[in-house]
């Protein structure tokens, strides 16, 4: 293989209810920042049915050219089908790399294709680079449950691929001045020749979690006084989507099931987000949620060790605290926001 | 009679795993080695789909020798056959080497009885891709079906299945021809506490064991660390909370702090709308 | 159809194994069945392995058995507050083979144990819990497990279930514990660099050395702590009567954090981490509140039939020995084709008569006797640390003039008599 041949950053632009999804355009920022290193286009990678006109809106996100196939055989997303493009624009065109959102229908795109084409992906990726002479992608990723980070590369093989989390590259603000190129692309691909067929797409809100499994955890211990002070983190839980989770003094209190109890003689968790609500920070009860992506701790004692245990940290009552809090997560202005980003 | 292959993979258990501070190794030793969970829900599927239309679930498996109390497990769930591929020739294998294994080892089953059905967890927790599945499928030129968490309708005379993929915000209901590959959510089935029967046939179980001789006609560069286009270049450990930021400011300031924080880096967070 | 096999074992513990691992080896068919994910998981031990009964089941084990350290060293320390009085015995003849003991880990050694009774042939069986005999016609003929088709039949079942044998209990074996007959004990293990371990306690390479400790370490109450040294982590637990904890309103961990900061022993453990944290009960009544042990095809054997020395701490040694004897017993009944309780009735006989049998008539009544005279751990080792500390303080007082404040810190004439008394009788039950 001859990786001279291969240039260009590309971006699979994935479509979501008629838009571009948040993450392509985020992707679109990472990729500017790499193409203007490389000195290369970015291209975005569009695929679907009606959707030239969505191939204007992302030049101001920092794309120089949009491969678009738009044809009635793209309608829904399918394996199959989207590959098959794929496969052949890369064919075509030979970029050096090309990245997808980690969602479900970006991973399930870039196995295919990395199959096929017989080269690396680097999952979930949450942090890229590029060595501006090789054009090197440095994709590091989260492994074994998050215990450790990992770069990796794609040495002799092209293009370089990987699928990158939503919610952890920044889109470029958006500038409508910026122009760029829309390449049409044709495919011979009749419907007899796709073995699958969406029949039917149901739209649904997610039910609640276990805790183990949980994106969110609103944990409350002994600073909430009381059972009925325990009420508080229900409320705030259920209020933002949390599962709930407790100290063991809590649990022995009687306020909550022990199912709840994280720590060492409970359940160990990874949320992305854990908030240590009146919770002194033991670390029976640190072993069990210090792998969480990212740890807001309120307590009223400025001293308590559940601080150094925390990436923020409020001093204050709990019961004048959460409240605010519970208000701010009201007036937050993107209240649907994608579910699946990860930190 | 549906042939349904299961890909099962030992992970350690990564709950558990500990990192030595000092080396910024991960003390793989401390983690027990587990059936990795989400394919205890695949096993779980095939066993189900066996019970509904009739058949033969056969787990096939690449790893140590140890893996074989992964594969004993699997026949606890009701599995009835047991493949590990295990050689030095894997080693080092990422998602695309992994692949071609599993799918060389795969068409040796095949050779013992057409498999119709492969199903694979979401991922393992230690890779973590998901990118395993889907690489089966293609190399077998079968189509490949993820995120299933129903499957509606097996058809194997008329050769077609039904099932509802998930989305993130619902699902999708998708027609395939058979064969075909899934790859399962969790939430698919609960996997239920196996019969005793079951349990002592897995006791006694031996698996097959195949080397890279036995698989057949197979391409040794595509094997292992030489077939993985991706190399792993350094690791290092997450960022630990340091004794964080403390915020400042009134109760009301720390909030809107920590609003911006969370706006930052979320995407978890759904509202739920204040009663009118 | 259920499965039947010559013998059920339920508990992979010490005894079960012991006696699996002999029926097997004999080419009985065995299933052993455990609850735990594997034997050892949930099994706890303050960590003293007995060389003698194991080398008589596996000849030289300790050439391939996974073992922290063979012990050199034994301490004995008598704490107060905030002083010890120590005693020790240290020989390097055990820090070669064959040793004499050796500290491990259990959940390492059960399965390595286990799986030398299943290279012998029998069948282990994870995960599942016996919850009943299954009693046809006054005989214990199988085992109903937890799972569903759960049933499976044998010649011989051996209950080897532990201290709160569930199963002898259903058979009306043994009644419910009185929390006199039962001691809790809570320990941690507590990693630690294997080189700063060997420099704290003077070890050399491999040795090893435990510490049992007495008196403040219960805060009165009766029991005792100990600290033992593994590969690359120590051993510090603290057992002590339930009756005792009930009454002073303690909760065993409690009593384990107090030992940890404990200003004698708070140095050894220094810098340790927390690996794991156990409980258990370990039955203390000694002879006296062993129970029916042989039944119509049943057979009792280790913890479950209570044969614990409290006072030597040993316990998985005289499972070990009563498993064996109990495989030897079924074995003969085998040869018979007869497992009523009159012929299974050996057992009880070959185990009274042994080391097991003996050395439970031995100390019946110590626990019972330190249990009904607080003052033992109350008064006298404190009173102990006060007379060392009299004696090897220097200044400038006179021995004699030392001797006699020792004697009237005693207290009264009448106290002196009673301290005399007791300690008469705590030689009584103990020699
Ligand atoms: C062997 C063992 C195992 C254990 N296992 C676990 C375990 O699995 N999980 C576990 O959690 N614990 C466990 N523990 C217990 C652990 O050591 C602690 O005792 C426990 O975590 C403390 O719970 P807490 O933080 O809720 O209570 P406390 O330590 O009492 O802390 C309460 C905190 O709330 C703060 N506070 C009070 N009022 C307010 C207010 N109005 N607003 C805000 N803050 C307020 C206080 O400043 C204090 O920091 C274990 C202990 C042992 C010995
Ligand atoms: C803190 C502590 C310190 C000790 N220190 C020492 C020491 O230093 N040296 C020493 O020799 N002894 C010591 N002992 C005593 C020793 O641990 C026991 O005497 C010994 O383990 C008894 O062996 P066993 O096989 O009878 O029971 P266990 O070791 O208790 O084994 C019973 C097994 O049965 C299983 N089981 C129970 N119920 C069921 C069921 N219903 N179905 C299936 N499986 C079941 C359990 O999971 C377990 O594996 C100590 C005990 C304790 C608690
Ligand atoms: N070594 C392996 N042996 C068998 N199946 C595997 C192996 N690795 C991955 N799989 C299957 O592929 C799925 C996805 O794995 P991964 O891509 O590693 O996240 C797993 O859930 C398994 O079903």
């Amino acid at each position: 293989m001859n990786l001279e041949e291969y240039s260009g950053i590309w971006v699979f632009l994935e479509v979501k209810d008629g838009q571009i999804a948040p993450v392509s355009l985020e992707l679109l920022g990472a990729g500017r920042q790499m193409a203007d290193k490389r000195g290369v286009p970015l291209a975005g990678l569009l695929i679907g049915e009606g959707v030239a006109s969505l191939a204007e809106m992302v030049f101001p996100y920092g794309a120089d050219e949009v491969y678009l196939y738009d044809e009635e055989i793209f309608r829904d997303y399918r394996t199959e089908s989207y590959m098959r493009a794929v496969l052949e624009c890369v064919e075509k065109h030979k970029p050096e790399i090309i990245l997808y959102g980690a969602t479900s229908t970006g991973k399930d795109l870039a196995s295919a294709v990395a199959t096929d084409l017989q080269t690396g992906l680097t999952a979930d990726t949450t942090m890229l680079d590029v060595n501006a002479e090789t054009g090197l992608l440095e994709a590091s990723r989260p492994a074994f449950g998050g215990n450790i980070m990992a770069t990796i590369l794609c040495k002799k093989h092209r293009p370089q691929m990987a699928t990158v989390r939503p919610k952890v590259m920044k889109a470029l603000p958006p500038d409508p001045n910026r122009t760029g190129q829309i390449i049409r692309e044709t495919i011979e691909l009749r419907e007899e020749d796709i073995r699958t067929k969406v029949l039917e797409i149901v739209r649904e809100t997610k039910e609640k979690v276990r805790l183990d499994e949980a994106d969110v955890i609103v944990a409350g211990g002994k600073g909430l006084g009381s059972r009925e002070g325990f009420e508080l983190i229900h409320r705030f839980a259920e209020k933002i989507g949390a599962t709930v989770g407790a100290s063991r003094d809590a649990v022995e209190a009687g306020w909550i099931d022990h199912q709840h109890q994280v720590g060492q003689t409970g359940v160990t968790v990874t949320p992305k987000v854990y908030f240590a609500i009146g919770i002194s920070g033991a670390i029976q009860h640190i072993v069990g949620m210090q792998n969480a992506g990212l740890i807001i701790a309120i307590n009223k004692d400025p001293e308590a060790p559940i601080f150094q245990s925390s990436h923020y940290g409020i001093v204050g009552d709990a019961f004048e605290i959460v409240p605010i809090l519970m208000e701010a997560f009201q007036k937050m202005p993107d209240k649907e926001v994608q579910y699946g980003g990860k930190i | 009679m549906l042939h349904i292959v299961a890909c099962i993979k030992q992970v350690p258990d990564t709950k558990i795993i500990k990192m030595n501070p000092k080396t910024n190794t991960m003390d793989r030793s401390s983690a027990p080695a587990i059936l990795n969970p989400y394919d205890a829900h695949a096993v779980e599927e095939a066993v189900r789909l066996k019970q509904r239309y009739g058949g033969v679930v056969s787990v096939v498996t690449m790893g140590p020798p140890p893996a074989v109390k992964a594969i004993r497990k699997c026949v606890e769930i009701g599995a009835d056959e047991g493949y590990l591929i295990t050689d030095r020739a894997f080693a080092g294998a990422d998602t695309l080497a992994t692949s071609y294994a599993l799918t060389k080892a795969i068409e040796k089953i095949s050779e013992i009885k057409p498999v119709d059905l492969v199903i694979c967890g979401k991922m393992t927790i230690d890779g973590d891709t998901g990118q395993v599945g889907p690489g089966i499928a293609r190399r077998l030129d079968i189509p490949p079906l993820t995120n299933v968490n129903k499957v509606v309708e097996v058809n194997q005379s008329e050769g077609y299945v039904i099932v509802h993929r998930k989305l993130e915000d619902g699902y999708e209901v998708i027609r395939s021809t058979l064969p075909c590959l899934f790859s399962v959510e969790k939430e698919i089935n609960e996997v239920p506490y196996s019969p005793l029967p079951n349990m002592l046939r897995a006791a006694r179980y031996q698996p097959v064991i195949w080397a890279v001789n036995d698989l057949g006609e197979i391409d040794r560069t595509l094997l292992g660390l030489k077939g993985s286009p991706t190399i792993v270049a350094k690791v290092w450990p997450p960022e630990k909370p340091k004794g964080g930021e403390r915020l400042e400011g009134t109760a009301q300031e720390q909030v809107s702090r920590l609003m911006e924080i969370l706006q930052e880096k979320q995407g978890l967070f759904r509202v739920k709308e204040e009663q009118v | 159809m259920a499965e039947k096999f010559d013998v059920i074992v339920v508990g992979a513990g010490p005894a079960g194994t012991a006696c699996a691992y002999t029926l097997a080896k004999a080419g009985a068919n065995v299933l052993l069945m455990e609850r735990g994910e594997y034997p050892g998981s949930k099994n706890v031990m303050g960590g003293v392995l007995y060389r003698k009964t194991m080398e008589d089941i596996i000849p030289e084990f300790y050439k391939e058995a996974p073992l922290e350290r063979p012990i050199v060293e034994q301490r004995f320390m008598m704490l107060d507050k905030s002083s010890a009085l120590t005693f020790s015995y240290k020989g390097l003849e055990w820090a070669q083979e064959p040793y004499n003991n050796f500290t491990v880990l259990r959940a390492k050694f059960d399965q390595w144990f286990a799986d030398k009774a299943v290279k012998e042939g029998a069948l282990l069986l994870n995960e599942t819990v016996a919850l009943e005999c299954i009693v046809e016609d006054g005989k214990v003929v199988g085992i109903r497990t937890d799972r569903p088709d759960g049933d499976v039949y044998a010649d011989v079942v051996v209950l080897a279930d532990g201290v709160n044998s569930l199963l002898a209990k259903s058979l009306g074996f043994h009644k419910e514990f009185r929390p006199d007959e039962v001691a809790l004990a809570v320990m941690e293990v507590l990693k630690l660099d294997r080189k700063i371990i060997e420099d704290r306690f003077s070890l050399e390479g491999d040795q090893g050395c435990t510490f049992e400790i007495f008196g403040d370490s219960t805060k009165g109450i009766l029991g005792t702590a100990w600290l033992y040294t593994n590969k690359d982590s120590l051993n510090i637990g603290v057992g002590a009567m339930l009756s005792g904890l009930i009454k002073h309103k303690i909760k065993p961990y409690e009593l384990l954090d107090y030992v940890k900061n404990h200003p004698m022993l708070r140095p050894y453990i220094q810098g340790s981490e927390q690996q794991e944290y156990l409980a258990h009960l370990i039955p203390e009544g000694g002879y006296k509140s062993m129970p029916k042990v042989v039944g119509n095809g049943v057979i009792v054997v280790g913890d479950a039939a209570q044969l614990v020395n409290a006072i030597h701490r040993e316990g998985s040694n005289m499972a070990m020995a009563s498993g064996v004897m109990a495989a030897e017993t079924i074995l003969q009944a085998r040869e018979a084709g007869d497992f009523s309780e009159k012929m299974l009735d050996m057992y009880r006989v070959k185990l009274l008569d042994s080391f097991v049998g003996q050395d439970l008539k031995k100390y019946k009544d110590a626990t019972h006797h330190f249990e009904k005279f607080p003052q033992y751990f109350e008064q006298y080792i404190p009173m102990m640390n006060r007379a060392a500390s009299q004696m090897f303080t220097v200044d400038g007082t006179s021995k004699w003039e030392k001797q006699k404040k020792i004697w009237r810190d005693i207290g009264t004439p009448k106290e002196k008599w009673r301290m005399a008394r007791d300690l008469m009788n705590a030689w009584r039950v103990m020699k």
